[in-house]
Protein backbone atom coordinates (compact mmCIF):
# COMPACT_ATOMS: atom_id res chain seq x y z
CA UNK A 1 0.00 0.00 0.00
CA UNK A 2 0.98 3.78 -0.62
CA UNK A 3 0.31 5.94 1.47
CA UNK A 4 0.60 10.03 0.56
CA UNK A 5 0.88 12.55 2.65
CA UNK A 6 0.51 16.28 1.75
CA UNK A 7 2.97 18.49 3.57
CA UNK A 8 1.98 21.61 2.10
CA UNK A 9 5.01 21.35 -0.96
CA UNK A 10 5.45 17.90 -2.27
CA UNK A 11 3.54 14.74 -2.02
CA UNK A 12 5.88 12.22 -0.47
CA UNK A 13 5.73 8.53 -1.15
CA UNK A 14 6.70 5.89 1.27
CA UNK A 15 8.83 3.27 -0.21
CA UNK A 16 7.95 -0.12 0.72
CA UNK A 17 10.44 -2.54 0.89
CA UNK A 18 11.09 -6.25 1.71
CA UNK A 19 11.75 -6.73 4.90
CA UNK A 20 12.08 -10.24 5.47
CA UNK A 21 14.39 -11.69 3.07
CA UNK A 22 14.67 -15.42 3.65
CA UNK A 23 17.90 -17.08 3.81
CA UNK A 24 19.15 -18.03 0.05
CA UNK A 25 18.47 -14.16 -0.41
CA UNK A 26 20.10 -13.29 2.67
CA UNK A 27 23.10 -15.31 1.45
CA UNK A 28 23.62 -12.68 -1.35
CA UNK A 29 25.48 -15.36 -3.66
CA UNK A 30 22.50 -17.02 -5.44
CA UNK A 31 21.26 -13.24 -6.30
CA UNK A 32 24.76 -12.75 -7.12
CA UNK A 33 24.73 -15.61 -9.69
CA UNK A 34 21.67 -14.71 -11.30
CA UNK A 35 22.84 -11.22 -11.65
CA UNK A 36 25.53 -12.36 -13.22
CA UNK A 37 23.55 -14.79 -15.62
CA UNK A 38 21.95 -11.53 -16.89
CA UNK A 39 24.94 -9.88 -17.77
CA UNK A 40 26.54 -12.95 -19.60
CA UNK A 41 23.03 -13.27 -22.04
CA UNK A 42 23.63 -9.07 -22.50
CA UNK A 43 27.09 -10.06 -24.64
CA UNK A 44 24.88 -11.86 -27.45
CA UNK A 45 22.39 -8.97 -27.82
CA UNK A 46 22.52 -7.18 -31.24
CA UNK A 47 24.32 -3.52 -30.87
CA UNK A 48 22.96 -0.32 -31.58
CA UNK A 49 26.21 1.09 -32.52
CA UNK A 50 26.18 2.96 -36.17
CA UNK A 51 29.87 2.65 -37.25
CA UNK A 52 29.50 6.02 -38.45
CA UNK A 53 31.79 7.22 -41.31
CA UNK A 54 30.61 3.57 -43.05
CA UNK A 55 27.39 3.91 -41.97
CA UNK A 56 25.54 7.16 -42.27
CA UNK A 57 22.03 7.52 -40.17
CA UNK A 58 19.02 8.23 -42.57
CA UNK A 59 17.45 10.77 -41.12
CA UNK A 60 13.45 10.66 -40.84
CA UNK A 61 11.37 13.46 -42.98
CA UNK A 62 10.87 15.43 -39.94
CA UNK A 63 14.39 15.72 -39.27
CA UNK A 64 15.37 19.72 -39.52
CA UNK A 65 18.88 19.76 -41.25
CA UNK A 66 20.20 22.57 -42.60
CA UNK A 67 17.95 24.70 -44.30
CA UNK A 68 18.72 25.07 -48.34
CA UNK A 69 16.43 26.54 -51.21
CA UNK A 70 13.70 24.91 -53.01
CA UNK A 71 14.62 24.64 -56.85
CA UNK A 72 11.71 23.77 -59.21
CA UNK A 73 12.74 20.56 -61.25
CA UNK A 74 10.88 22.23 -64.52
CA UNK A 75 11.61 25.53 -64.36
CA UNK A 76 14.96 25.37 -63.18
CA UNK A 77 14.51 28.37 -61.09
CA UNK A 78 14.59 29.12 -57.29
CA UNK A 79 10.96 29.63 -55.55
CA UNK A 80 11.97 31.78 -53.73
CA UNK A 81 10.35 35.89 -54.29
CA UNK A 82 12.90 37.54 -51.92
CA UNK A 83 9.88 38.42 -49.34
CA UNK A 84 11.75 38.52 -46.84
CA UNK A 85 9.87 36.33 -43.74
CA UNK A 86 12.34 33.94 -43.42
CA UNK A 87 14.78 37.32 -42.69
CA UNK A 88 12.49 38.63 -40.44
CA UNK A 89 11.65 36.02 -38.32
CA UNK A 90 14.84 34.14 -37.93
CA UNK A 91 15.38 34.22 -33.86
CA UNK A 92 19.27 33.94 -34.52
CA UNK A 93 19.22 36.79 -37.46
CA UNK A 94 21.12 34.28 -39.79
CA UNK A 95 19.46 35.10 -42.41
CA UNK A 96 20.51 38.02 -45.17
CA UNK A 97 17.98 38.52 -48.23
CA UNK A 98 18.80 41.34 -50.88
CA UNK A 99 15.87 41.16 -53.35
CA UNK A 100 15.75 42.52 -57.25
CA UNK A 101 13.52 42.16 -59.88
CA UNK A 102 12.78 39.76 -62.39
CA UNK A 103 11.28 39.54 -65.98
CA UNK A 104 9.82 36.19 -64.61
CA UNK A 105 5.67 35.59 -63.38
CA UNK A 106 7.13 36.01 -59.96
CA UNK A 107 8.43 39.51 -60.77
CA UNK A 108 10.71 39.40 -57.51
CA UNK A 109 13.71 37.25 -56.93
CA UNK A 110 16.71 36.72 -54.33
CA UNK A 111 20.03 39.09 -55.75
CA UNK A 112 21.59 37.54 -52.43
CA UNK A 113 20.38 34.93 -50.25
CA UNK A 114 22.83 34.10 -47.48
CA UNK A 115 22.52 32.28 -44.24
CA UNK A 116 25.21 32.08 -41.62
CA UNK A 117 25.40 28.54 -40.77
CA UNK A 118 27.34 29.34 -37.67
CA UNK A 119 24.04 31.55 -36.36
CA UNK A 120 21.62 29.25 -37.71
CA UNK A 121 19.73 27.32 -34.95
CA UNK A 122 17.75 24.82 -37.18
CA UNK A 123 14.58 25.88 -35.52
CA UNK A 124 12.88 25.29 -38.98
CA UNK A 125 10.95 28.78 -38.41
CA UNK A 126 11.90 30.27 -42.01
CA UNK A 127 10.13 27.10 -43.62
CA UNK A 128 7.06 27.45 -41.31
CA UNK A 129 6.67 31.02 -42.16
CA UNK A 130 7.40 30.55 -45.71
CA UNK A 131 4.25 31.81 -48.15
CA UNK A 132 6.25 30.17 -51.11
CA UNK A 133 7.34 26.77 -49.42
CA UNK A 134 10.61 28.30 -50.78
CA UNK A 135 12.65 27.27 -48.32
CA UNK A 136 13.00 23.88 -46.54
CA UNK A 137 14.63 21.75 -43.96
CA UNK A 138 17.23 18.96 -45.89
CA UNK A 139 18.14 15.76 -44.02
CA UNK A 140 21.42 17.01 -44.72
CA UNK A 141 23.43 17.08 -40.77
CA UNK A 142 26.90 17.03 -42.00
CA UNK A 143 28.31 20.76 -42.26
CA UNK A 144 32.29 21.02 -42.11
CA UNK A 145 33.87 24.16 -42.31
CA UNK A 146 37.63 25.79 -41.62
CA UNK A 147 36.71 29.83 -41.19
CA UNK A 148 33.95 31.93 -40.09
CA UNK A 149 33.94 33.70 -44.14
CA UNK A 150 33.28 29.55 -45.14
CA UNK A 151 30.22 29.57 -42.72
CA UNK A 152 28.29 32.10 -44.84
CA UNK A 153 26.23 29.78 -47.45
CA UNK A 154 25.11 31.85 -50.34
CA UNK A 155 23.04 30.60 -52.96
CA UNK A 156 25.35 28.40 -54.43
CA UNK A 157 25.36 25.93 -51.71
CA UNK A 158 21.46 26.13 -50.72
CA UNK A 159 19.76 26.12 -54.09
CA UNK A 160 18.63 22.50 -54.52
CA UNK A 161 16.14 20.61 -56.90
CA UNK A 162 12.67 19.88 -55.20
CA UNK A 163 13.17 16.18 -56.52
CA UNK A 164 15.88 16.09 -53.60
CA UNK A 165 13.46 17.11 -50.90
CA UNK A 166 10.64 15.35 -52.10
CA UNK A 167 10.60 13.49 -48.69
CA UNK A 168 10.26 17.13 -46.47
CA UNK A 169 7.84 18.94 -49.34
CA UNK A 170 5.61 16.02 -48.31
CA UNK A 171 5.73 15.83 -45.06
CA UNK A 172 5.17 19.53 -44.62
CA UNK A 173 2.36 19.24 -46.32
CA UNK A 174 0.58 16.22 -44.71
CA UNK A 175 1.34 18.23 -41.39
CA UNK A 176 -0.06 21.29 -42.51
CA UNK B 1 76.98 -19.82 -15.82
CA UNK B 2 74.19 -21.74 -18.03
CA UNK B 3 71.45 -21.68 -15.31
CA UNK B 4 72.45 -18.09 -15.01
CA UNK B 5 71.54 -17.69 -18.48
CA UNK B 6 68.30 -20.02 -18.26
CA UNK B 7 67.36 -18.06 -15.08
CA UNK B 8 67.65 -14.72 -17.21
CA UNK B 9 65.96 -16.31 -20.57
CA UNK B 10 63.02 -17.67 -18.59
CA UNK B 11 62.90 -14.35 -16.80
CA UNK B 12 62.39 -12.38 -20.03
CA UNK B 13 60.16 -14.97 -21.54
CA UNK B 14 57.87 -14.56 -18.56
CA UNK B 15 57.53 -10.91 -18.51
CA UNK B 16 57.14 -10.69 -22.16
CA UNK B 17 54.69 -13.72 -21.48
CA UNK B 18 52.63 -11.48 -18.86
CA UNK B 19 53.03 -8.15 -20.67
CA UNK B 20 51.31 -9.30 -23.90
CA UNK B 21 48.58 -10.98 -21.80
CA UNK B 22 47.90 -8.06 -20.31
CA UNK B 23 47.70 -5.79 -23.25
CA UNK B 24 45.90 -8.23 -24.81
CA UNK B 25 43.56 -8.29 -21.58
CA UNK B 26 43.25 -4.77 -21.86
CA UNK B 27 41.25 -4.95 -25.61
CA UNK B 28 39.48 -8.09 -24.33
CA UNK B 29 37.95 -6.04 -21.67
CA UNK B 30 37.05 -2.67 -23.59
CA UNK B 31 35.49 -5.30 -26.29
CA UNK B 32 33.46 -7.17 -23.32
CA UNK B 33 32.56 -4.44 -21.78
CA UNK B 34 31.33 -2.90 -24.66
CA UNK B 35 29.09 -5.77 -25.52
CA UNK B 36 27.34 -6.40 -22.12
CA UNK B 37 26.36 -2.18 -22.87
CA UNK B 38 25.06 -3.19 -26.48
CA UNK B 39 27.92 -1.53 -28.02
CA UNK B 40 30.84 -2.46 -30.64
CA UNK B 41 34.00 -1.55 -28.29
CA UNK B 42 37.11 -0.70 -30.13
CA UNK B 43 37.05 -2.01 -33.69
CA UNK B 44 38.73 0.17 -35.88
CA UNK B 45 42.55 -0.13 -35.10
CA UNK B 46 44.09 -3.55 -37.58
CA UNK B 47 41.84 -6.55 -37.60
CA UNK B 48 38.61 -6.74 -35.39
CA UNK B 49 40.66 -3.77 -33.41
CA UNK B 50 42.82 -6.28 -32.18
CA UNK B 51 46.14 -3.93 -32.62
CA UNK B 52 44.24 -0.98 -30.32
CA UNK B 53 46.43 -2.34 -26.97
CA UNK B 54 49.83 -1.01 -29.51
CA UNK B 55 48.16 2.20 -30.47
CA UNK B 56 47.39 2.69 -26.65
CA UNK B 57 50.80 1.75 -26.23
CA UNK B 58 52.04 4.22 -28.50
CA UNK B 59 49.62 6.88 -27.44
CA UNK B 60 51.11 6.72 -23.94
CA UNK B 61 54.60 6.82 -23.81
CA UNK B 62 54.36 9.83 -25.95
CA UNK B 63 51.66 11.61 -23.79
CA UNK B 64 53.08 14.51 -21.80
CA UNK B 65 53.96 14.05 -18.46
CA UNK B 66 52.68 16.27 -15.96
CA UNK B 67 53.63 16.41 -12.03
CA UNK B 68 51.80 18.58 -9.71
CA UNK B 69 53.38 21.91 -8.32
CA UNK B 70 53.41 20.75 -4.94
CA UNK B 71 53.87 17.29 -5.48
CA UNK B 72 56.46 15.34 -3.36
CA UNK B 73 58.36 14.54 -6.63
CA UNK B 74 60.50 11.62 -5.54
CA UNK B 75 58.35 9.99 -4.35
CA UNK B 76 55.43 10.95 -6.53
CA UNK B 77 57.67 8.76 -9.19
CA UNK B 78 58.69 6.08 -7.37
CA UNK B 79 54.79 5.36 -6.31
CA UNK B 80 53.84 3.68 -9.59
CA UNK B 81 57.85 1.69 -9.89
CA UNK B 82 56.63 0.39 -6.90
CA UNK B 83 53.66 -0.77 -8.17
CA UNK B 84 54.69 -2.54 -10.78
CA UNK B 85 57.51 -3.98 -9.44
CA UNK B 86 55.47 -5.84 -6.80
CA UNK B 87 52.96 -6.65 -9.22
CA UNK B 88 55.52 -8.29 -11.77
CA UNK B 89 57.68 -10.10 -8.70
CA UNK B 90 54.71 -12.13 -7.51
CA UNK B 91 54.50 -14.32 -10.32
CA UNK B 92 58.36 -15.37 -9.73
CA UNK B 93 57.47 -17.82 -7.81
CA UNK B 94 54.36 -18.74 -9.53
CA UNK B 95 54.49 -22.54 -11.49
CA UNK B 96 52.74 -22.24 -14.68
CA UNK B 97 53.35 -25.84 -15.92
CA UNK B 98 55.86 -28.67 -14.55
CA UNK B 99 59.02 -28.78 -16.78
CA UNK B 100 60.94 -28.62 -20.32
CA UNK B 101 63.24 -31.11 -21.35
CA UNK B 102 65.96 -30.03 -23.17
CA UNK B 103 69.19 -32.16 -23.85
CA UNK B 104 68.53 -34.06 -21.06
CA UNK B 105 68.30 -30.88 -18.99
CA UNK B 106 65.11 -30.38 -16.83
CA UNK B 107 64.19 -26.81 -16.76
CA UNK B 108 61.21 -26.17 -13.95
CA UNK B 109 58.83 -23.78 -15.33
CA UNK B 110 58.99 -21.50 -12.84
CA UNK B 111 61.17 -18.25 -12.09
CA UNK B 112 61.91 -18.99 -8.35
CA UNK B 113 61.25 -22.35 -7.08
CA UNK B 114 60.59 -21.32 -3.60
CA UNK B 115 59.91 -23.49 -1.04
CA UNK B 116 57.74 -20.71 0.70
CA UNK B 117 56.25 -19.49 -2.58
CA UNK B 118 53.15 -19.43 -0.58
CA UNK B 119 54.17 -16.79 2.35
CA UNK B 120 56.44 -14.78 -0.42
CA UNK B 121 53.23 -13.96 -2.82
CA UNK B 122 51.15 -13.17 0.48
CA UNK B 123 53.47 -11.44 1.63
CA UNK B 124 54.51 -9.35 -2.10
CA UNK B 125 50.70 -8.72 -2.22
CA UNK B 126 50.89 -6.58 0.74
CA UNK B 127 53.75 -4.66 -0.10
CA UNK B 128 51.66 -3.46 -3.57
CA UNK B 129 49.59 -1.41 -1.01
CA UNK B 130 52.27 1.53 -0.31
CA UNK B 131 52.69 1.98 -4.28
CA UNK B 132 49.12 3.17 -4.16
CA UNK B 133 49.36 4.70 -0.54
CA UNK B 134 52.43 6.52 -1.98
CA UNK B 135 50.87 7.91 -4.93
CA UNK B 136 48.12 9.45 -2.73
CA UNK B 137 50.28 11.09 -0.18
CA UNK B 138 53.04 12.61 -2.39
CA UNK B 139 50.25 13.90 -5.12
CA UNK B 140 48.93 16.68 -2.83
CA UNK B 141 45.48 16.09 -4.01
CA UNK B 142 42.39 15.43 -1.92
CA UNK B 143 40.72 13.19 -4.10
CA UNK B 144 44.06 11.04 -4.20
CA UNK B 145 44.61 11.31 -0.49
CA UNK B 146 41.26 9.87 0.21
CA UNK B 147 41.64 7.10 -2.97
CA UNK B 148 44.56 6.04 -1.34
CA UNK B 149 43.57 6.03 2.36
CA UNK B 150 40.81 4.07 1.43
CA UNK B 151 42.93 1.27 -0.56
CA UNK B 152 45.17 0.95 2.40
CA UNK B 153 42.28 0.20 4.65
CA UNK B 154 40.58 -2.09 2.31
CA UNK B 155 43.92 -4.03 1.62
CA UNK B 156 44.75 -4.50 5.62
CA UNK B 157 41.00 -6.11 6.08
CA UNK B 158 40.75 -8.35 3.44
CA UNK B 159 44.63 -9.37 3.76
CA UNK B 160 43.50 -11.35 6.71
CA UNK B 161 40.58 -13.21 5.20
CA UNK B 162 42.87 -13.88 2.30
CA UNK B 163 45.66 -14.79 4.30
CA UNK B 164 43.44 -17.57 6.10
CA UNK B 165 41.56 -18.62 3.33
CA UNK B 166 44.42 -19.91 2.38
CA UNK B 167 45.51 -21.86 5.32
CA UNK B 168 42.44 -24.24 4.53
CA UNK B 169 44.50 -25.13 1.33
CA UNK B 170 47.56 -25.89 3.14
CA UNK B 171 45.98 -28.11 5.55
CA UNK B 172 44.25 -29.81 2.88
CA UNK B 173 47.29 -30.05 0.65
CA UNK B 174 49.65 -30.55 3.27
CA UNK B 175 52.14 -28.38 1.45
CA UNK B 176 52.83 -24.46 1.33
CA UNK B 177 54.94 -24.80 -2.07
CA UNK B 178 52.26 -23.84 -4.99
CA UNK B 179 53.83 -26.86 -7.25
CA UNK B 180 53.12 -29.30 -4.36
CA UNK B 181 49.46 -27.76 -3.86
CA UNK B 182 48.55 -28.04 -7.85
CA UNK B 183 50.13 -31.58 -7.81
CA UNK B 184 47.72 -32.54 -4.54
CA UNK B 185 45.12 -31.66 -6.70
CA UNK B 186 45.67 -33.94 -9.38
CA UNK B 187 42.63 -36.34 -8.75
CA UNK B 188 40.44 -33.69 -6.48
CA UNK B 189 40.22 -29.96 -7.08
CA UNK B 190 40.36 -28.02 -3.93
CA UNK B 191 37.67 -26.33 -4.49
CA UNK B 192 35.26 -29.47 -3.62
CA UNK B 193 37.32 -29.56 -0.16
CA UNK B 194 37.54 -25.86 0.23
CA UNK B 195 34.15 -24.46 -1.05
CA UNK B 196 33.69 -22.01 1.59
CA UNK B 197 37.41 -20.72 1.13
CA UNK B 198 37.21 -20.70 -2.59
CA UNK B 199 34.34 -17.97 -2.49
CA UNK B 200 36.58 -15.65 0.42
CA UNK B 201 39.36 -15.81 -1.43
CA UNK B 202 37.43 -14.78 -4.44
CA UNK B 203 36.10 -12.02 -2.89
CA UNK B 204 39.11 -11.20 -1.11
CA UNK B 205 41.19 -11.23 -4.35
CA UNK B 206 38.47 -8.95 -5.61
CA UNK B 207 39.16 -6.41 -3.30
CA UNK B 208 43.28 -6.83 -3.53
CA UNK B 209 42.93 -6.02 -6.93
CA UNK B 210 40.62 -2.87 -6.35
CA UNK B 211 38.34 -4.27 -9.25
CA UNK B 212 34.76 -3.50 -8.80
CA UNK B 213 32.62 -4.04 -6.25
CA UNK B 214 35.59 -3.27 -4.53
CA UNK B 215 37.06 -0.55 -6.88
CA UNK B 216 36.69 2.34 -3.50
CA UNK B 217 40.90 3.72 -4.27
CA UNK B 218 39.68 4.36 -7.91
CA UNK B 219 35.44 5.29 -7.71
CA UNK B 220 35.24 8.06 -10.20
CA UNK B 221 32.15 9.21 -9.10
CA UNK B 222 33.53 10.40 -6.10
CA UNK B 223 36.88 10.79 -6.53
CA UNK B 224 37.77 11.63 -10.10
CA UNK B 225 40.26 8.67 -10.33
CA UNK B 226 41.58 8.26 -7.00
CA UNK B 227 45.18 7.36 -6.13
CA UNK B 228 46.35 8.14 -9.95
CA UNK B 229 44.35 11.40 -10.82
CA UNK B 230 47.60 13.30 -10.40
CA UNK B 231 49.58 10.98 -12.82
CA UNK B 232 49.81 10.94 -16.55
CA UNK B 233 52.00 9.59 -19.36
CA UNK B 234 53.63 6.16 -19.05
CA UNK B 235 53.52 6.62 -14.97
CA UNK B 236 49.44 5.87 -15.45
CA UNK B 237 50.54 3.87 -17.68
CA UNK B 238 52.77 1.84 -15.20
CA UNK B 239 49.36 1.37 -12.19
CA UNK B 240 47.04 0.60 -15.47
CA UNK B 241 49.54 -1.93 -16.43
CA UNK B 242 50.07 -3.37 -12.81
CA UNK B 243 46.87 -3.40 -12.24
CA UNK B 244 46.25 -5.92 -15.11
CA UNK B 245 49.02 -8.00 -14.04
CA UNK B 246 47.72 -8.34 -10.77
CA UNK B 247 44.66 -9.39 -12.39
CA UNK B 248 46.12 -11.85 -14.08
CA UNK B 249 48.26 -13.14 -10.92
CA UNK B 250 45.41 -13.24 -9.18
CA UNK B 251 43.75 -15.36 -11.42
CA UNK B 252 46.42 -17.40 -11.89
CA UNK B 253 46.64 -18.06 -8.31
CA UNK B 254 42.97 -18.89 -7.87
CA UNK B 255 43.05 -21.63 -10.40
CA UNK B 256 46.22 -22.44 -8.95
CA UNK B 257 44.96 -22.95 -5.23
CA UNK B 258 41.66 -23.98 -5.84
CA UNK B 259 41.12 -24.76 -9.19
CA UNK B 260 43.35 -27.57 -9.79
CA UNK B 261 45.74 -25.78 -11.84
CA UNK B 262 47.12 -27.11 -14.50
CA UNK B 263 45.38 -30.32 -14.09
CA UNK B 264 42.17 -30.92 -16.69
CA UNK B 265 39.18 -31.37 -15.37
CA UNK B 266 38.02 -35.24 -14.31
CA UNK B 267 40.55 -36.25 -17.05
CA UNK B 268 44.28 -36.77 -16.97
CA UNK B 269 45.71 -35.91 -20.32
CA UNK B 270 49.22 -35.67 -19.23
CA UNK B 271 50.21 -39.50 -18.11
CA UNK B 272 52.52 -41.03 -21.45
CA UNK B 273 52.85 -37.96 -23.16
CA UNK B 274 56.36 -36.30 -23.81
CA UNK B 275 57.26 -33.93 -21.17
CA UNK B 276 58.17 -31.25 -23.69
CA UNK B 277 54.16 -31.63 -25.10
CA UNK B 278 52.77 -32.05 -21.70
CA UNK B 279 53.96 -29.12 -20.37
CA UNK B 280 52.85 -26.97 -23.24
CA UNK B 281 49.49 -28.08 -22.94
CA UNK B 282 49.80 -27.53 -18.82
CA UNK B 283 50.49 -23.84 -19.72
CA UNK B 284 47.65 -23.42 -22.40
CA UNK B 285 45.39 -25.51 -19.71
CA UNK B 286 46.62 -23.22 -16.79
CA UNK B 287 45.88 -19.69 -18.20
CA UNK B 288 42.36 -21.32 -19.53
CA UNK B 289 41.30 -21.77 -16.31
CA UNK B 290 42.65 -18.40 -15.29
CA UNK B 291 41.23 -16.59 -17.99
CA UNK B 292 37.79 -17.87 -17.17
CA UNK B 293 38.20 -16.39 -13.98
CA UNK B 294 39.42 -12.86 -15.80
CA UNK B 295 36.04 -13.06 -17.63
CA UNK B 296 34.34 -13.66 -14.25
CA UNK B 297 36.19 -10.64 -12.73
CA UNK B 298 34.43 -9.01 -16.08
CA UNK B 299 31.10 -9.67 -15.32
CA UNK B 300 31.51 -8.79 -12.21
CA UNK B 301 32.57 -5.59 -12.87
CA UNK B 302 29.04 -4.86 -14.94
CA UNK B 303 26.83 -6.50 -12.66
CA UNK B 304 27.75 -5.60 -8.90
CA UNK B 305 27.32 -1.67 -7.96
CA UNK B 306 30.33 -0.62 -5.81
CA UNK B 307 30.02 -1.14 -2.09
CA UNK B 308 29.79 1.89 0.53
CA UNK B 309 32.82 1.90 2.40
CA UNK B 310 31.22 0.80 5.57
CA UNK B 311 29.75 -2.12 3.34
CA UNK B 312 33.30 -2.67 2.83
CA UNK B 313 34.61 -3.11 6.15
CA UNK B 314 31.67 -4.95 7.13
CA UNK B 315 31.51 -7.52 4.96
CA UNK B 316 35.54 -7.67 5.45
CA UNK B 317 35.94 -7.75 9.57
CA UNK B 318 32.07 -9.14 9.84
CA UNK B 319 31.42 -11.98 7.26
CA UNK B 320 34.70 -12.58 5.72
CA UNK B 321 36.68 -12.62 8.57
CA UNK B 322 34.81 -14.64 11.25
CA UNK B 323 33.96 -17.27 8.11
CA UNK B 324 37.76 -17.66 7.43
CA UNK B 325 38.61 -18.52 10.67
CA UNK B 326 35.65 -21.11 11.36
CA UNK B 327 36.71 -22.17 8.27
CA UNK B 328 40.42 -23.39 9.48
CA UNK B 329 38.87 -24.21 12.46
CA UNK B 330 36.58 -27.17 10.49
CA UNK B 331 39.12 -28.02 8.13
CA UNK B 332 41.63 -28.98 11.27
CA UNK B 333 39.14 -30.78 13.05
CA UNK B 334 38.35 -32.85 9.89
CA UNK B 335 41.93 -33.17 9.39
CA UNK B 336 42.33 -34.44 12.81
CA UNK B 337 38.89 -36.62 13.21
CA UNK B 338 39.54 -38.26 10.15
Amino acid sequence: MTQTKIDGRAKTREIKRKANLNLLERLYLPEIFKGLSITFRQIFKPKFTFEYPDVKWQPPASFRGRPVLVVDDETGVERCVACGLCARVCPALAIEVVADETELDKERYPKKFEINMLRCIYCGLCEEVCPEEAIVMSKEYELVFTSREEAIFGKDKLLTPASKLKDRLEFLRKMR
Amino acid sequence: MESILIAILKAIIFILLFLTFSAVLTYVERRISAFIQDRLGPNRVGPFGLFQPIADVVKIIFKEEIIPANADRTLHTLAPIISLFVAYSVFAVLPIGEKLVIDGKEIKLVLADVNVGFLYILALSSLGVYGVTLSGWSSNNKYSLLGALRASAQMISYELSLGLSLVGVVLVSGSIQIDEIIRSQANVWNIFYQPVGFIIFLVSVFAETNRLPFDLPEAEPELVAGYHTEYSGMKFGAFYLAEYTNIITASLLVTAFFLGGWYFPFVDIYSGLNPNLSAILQVIVFFGKASLIIFLFMLVRWTLPRFRYDQLMRLGWQVLLPLALLNVLVTGLVKILL
